[in-house]
């Protein structure tokens, strides 16, 4: 971590010659590549993104000669995609691209990626302490179910946020109990909490709502209006739910607690080394026990946005999840291990589904298969930055008090 | 008291490194134990939640019944060879289900003993069922034999690099397989359900509106020796399936290659010292963990679905059950084959012995079936909590006669 005394013995116009800011440089160009063909843009000769994105090329083959490989080719391969793409923008019709590029596929990204940005924080708390939850996937499964349930019972959509909390917490404190106390391997763990969750919803949900997706009348989360009017911002940001800023005020939060406080540090001691942690009076499991506890009622909070969020609306259905758990598993490692950076990846994550749903324009027979590519992403993103990022070092170790 | 036996130290297991010796110290620890306080636990904490949502013990004791009776166990009552038996048919059914979840439970052991957690077999199964079905579809002209043998070859082949997939990833720039694996089941569903579905290039030929694929060839089903042919009579996948487990336990335990993936699973940094290829090992473990689930595709679709759905694509969770197979039967080729044998039932049991409805509603009964995996698997990890109840007997013995003991010693 770069310490601020670094930074000022290492001066901006240092850093801008660095390999690193080429390489940075050379993946953003070739970003932008592809970014020049699409609207708002939308430059319709094909040389505009090949010029731009051998920039692109011709900086990461510059980074690669002066040591930093792997970012290099990057760079290289960031510059050659946005070729590819900016040539498959020009190629398709400009109404297409208009249907596919608006403002609203930035609201949906955002949306996309809000359960998972709860989910990823929830799974930072916990990892950092020293706890892989694998769970995560269940916990939002019984977050969104219990969610609608509460909303539905209860009457209004708080009370379905606090059931789906105590649910998801609920359930992680099973997980807690079995991963800290009975140091069962916590993928193991993990995988049996998500088999149980999938049981439990699948079976309350024909029990209690006789197997049918809508429940009419559900109270749902509301959306923050503003800014209303057809305008850009409007349609962008004008309209989101009020847990998708809650999302982002989470990040904030998190950051602050992991990072700043006393409580962060004693947490990510925990991860690091418990037993030093607990040579100097830190209580490992207990801290361990609220991590692995905040990161279900996260996880949870990050579900109802499924069922009772603008994109649910008041739905629930079997295994509704689909994976999203294990995106935000993914979206911590690609993070690493950080909130910025789990934000960062889930923005991506949310971005190519919301994408992979427009691309229906292109070809409706072919949108199951477009479906596929948030996953997609997600095994090329594990793969590309493995080996950059580095797990906190306890983790997943469980920690036998002595 | 002069009873003065030295406190035994404090027995602290030193904590092993991978999954796989994480494992081993428990097989030599709870022996058969684990496996059995876990079915026990699990089934008696899935009755309590069938109790209480129906409010009534008597159902959950007669949910066990029919699904006992469902699965075709009451067989032994009355052993015939007469498929026109309800309970034979039931039976030839849960063994139908037994030699999908033997190969899918054979996968994810595999797996296990190279110190990886393979939970992508689902996908890997779907690519078996997809190449299954292509091969049996196309090639028509081709005599029996050969047919079977081409498309055998080939959906296990494509298991096998599916789960390729995951272990170079793992090898090469140490993705973990549990993410990987599981983001190739998303994709092997969704590319199941485009390729079955409406305009697919696996859909029927005949009916543009029914996302179904073509019935595979005659030459290339599986020949049936109980029950009637087209009519998921069992076929002899069966056999495949225990010849499988055959090959796991020689390939394991009698060969270098076997030697050598038990090596890795149990201490990377030990093979690696030894000279044998980490990397190597863990790629050929995991293709040869795929190469399994890629074959219970394979026999699946020859031996009696002949056709799929894209409907079918969500419903099916054989991979996922293998998870619980293997783990039950701690890894092992026996061990597998009697947790394929209970699972087997338990799913066929669960969806046909509780369709008629009148104990539970039969919707409930798949849901039940996941609530018992996930209580394994739980239970299964946790060999602590589990040697605590199987002792439990014992210690309450022992405190009995020391407290007995202690009294007969106090002055009178």
């Amino acid at each position: 971590m770069t310490t601020w005394a670094a930074r000022l013995e290492n001066p901006i116009s240092a850093r801008l010659r660095s390999p690193a800011a080429s390489g940075y440089a050379g993946i953003f160009v070739g970003a932008f590549a592809a970014f020049l063909a699409i609207p708002p843009l939308q430059a319709r000769a094909v040389y505009w993104s090949i010029f731009v994105g051998l920039i692109a090329a011709i900086l990461g083959v510059w980074t690669v000669s002066r040591g930093r490989r792997r970012l290099g080719w990057g760079a290289v391969a960031a510059g050659l995609l946005g070729i590819g793409l900016g040539i498959l923008a020009t190629r398709s019709s400009v109404g297409n691209l208009n249907a596919v590029f608006d403002a609203t596929l930035i609201a949906q990204s955002l949306g996309f990626a809000t359960p998972l940005v709860f989910a990823a924080v929830g799974g930072i708390f916990s990892e950092r302490s020293g706890v892989v939850n694998i769970g995560l996937e269940g916990m939002m499964l019984m977050g969104a179910f219990w969610g609608l349930y509460g909303a539905d019972k209860g009457g209004g959509w708080v009370v379905g946020l606090l059931v789906a909390a105590a649910a998801g917490g609920l359930l992680a404190l099973v997980y807690a109990f079995f991963a800290i106390h009975l140091r069962s391997d916590q993928i193991v763990g993990g995988t049996a909490v998500n088999f149980l969750a999938l049981g439990i919803t699948g079976y309350f949900f024909v029990q209690l709502y006789h197997n049918s997706p809508v429940q009419n009348g559900t109270p749902t989360v509301p959306n923050v209006n503003f800014l209303s009017g057809s305008h850009f911002f409007g349609a962008a940001i004008g309209g989101l739910s009020i847990l998708t800023w809650a999302g982002f005020a989470l990040l904030i939060v998190a950051y602050l607690v992991l990072f700043k406080t006393a409580i962060g540090l004693r947490i990510r001691a925990c991860g690091e080394h418990p037993r030093a942690a607990d040579t100097v009076g830190i209580n490992v499991y207990a801290i361990r026990y609220v991590c692995v506890v905040l990161s279900g009622i996260l996880a949870a909070l990050g579900g109802i946005y499924l069922s009772l969020g603008p994109q649910g609306n008041g739905t629930f259905q079997f295994n509704m999840t689909a994976g999203k758990g294990f995106i935000a598993l993914a979206a911590v490692i690609f993070g690493n291990w950080r909130p910025a950076g789990a934000f960062g990846a889930a923005l991506l994550f949310g971005f190519s589904t919301a994408l992979a749903l427009r691309l229906q324009v292109y070809s409706p027979q072919a949108s199951t298969l477009f479906a596929a590519l948030p996953y997609l992403l997600t095994l090329i993103a594990v793969a590309g930055v493995i080996g950059r990022t580095e797990a906190p070092a306890a983790d997943g170790k469980p920690y036998v008090r002595q | 008291m002069t009873d003065s036996a030295p406190a035994p130290p404090p027995q602290e297991p030193a904590e092993a490194e991978t999954l796989a010796a994480r494992f081993a110290v428990k097989q030599r620890a709870g022996g058969i134990a684990v496996p059995i306080v876990t079915l026990i636990l699990a089934f008696l904490m899935a009755g309590a939640v069938v109790a209480a949502t129906q409010h009534s013990v008597h159902k959950a004791l007669l949910a066990y019944r029919d699904i006992f009776n469902g699965a075709g166990l009451n067989w032994i009552f009355h052993p015939t060879t007469n498929i026109q038996v309800l309970a034979s048919y039931n039976l030839s059914q849960t063994l139908l289900q037994t030699s999908t979840l033997i190969l899918t439970g054979l996968a994810v052991a595999f797996a296990f003993r190279a110190g990886m957690f393979n939970i992508g077999g689902q996908g890997q199964y779907f690519l078996g069922i997809i190449v299954a079905n292509w091969v049996g579809v196309s090639f028509a002209t081709m005599s029996t034999t050969p047919h079977i043998l081409l498309a055998v070859v080939a959906a296990t082949l494509a298991g096998a690099a599916w789960a390729g997939i995951a272990g170079v990833l793992k090898a090469t720039v140490g993705a973990h397989e549990v993410i990987s694996t599981i983001m190739l089941n998303w994709i092997a569903i969704y590319l199941a359900s485009w390729l079955f579905g409406d305009g697919g290039p696996l859909q029927n030929s005949t009916d543009p509106f029914t996302p179904v694929s073509d019935t595979i060839a005659k030459s290339a089903q599986l020949p049936v020796f109980w029950g009637t042919q087209g009519f998921q009579g069992l076929d002899i996948g069966i056999f495949i399936a225990l010849g499988a487990l055959v090959v796991f336990w020689v390939l394991l335990n009698r060969t270098t290659l076997g030697y050598e993936v038990k090596a890795v699973g149990f201490n990377p940094e030990a093979a690696a010292y030894g000279g044998i290829s980490v990397k190597k090992n863990l790629i050929r473990a995991m293709a040869i963990s795929g190469a399994f689930a890629g074959l219970a595709g394979a026999v699946d679709m020859l031996g009696y679905l002949y056709h799929y759905g894209q409907a079918d694509v969500p419903f099916s969770n054989v991979g996922f059950l293998g998870i619980a197979v293997a783990l039950l039967g701690r890894n092992t080729a026996v061990g597998t084959l009697l947790g394929a044998l209970l699972f087997g039932g338990l799913l066929f049991g669960t969806t046909h012995g509780l369709n008629s409805g009148s104990v539970i509603q039969p919707e409930l009964a798949g849901n039940l079936t996941y609530i018992v995996v996930g209580l394994v698997i739980l239970f299964v990890g946790a060999d602590v909590l589990v040697l605590y109840v199987w002792n439990t007997p014992r210690r309450l013995l022992r405190r009995r006669a020391k407290a007995a003991a202690s009294t007969a010693e106090l002055p009178a």
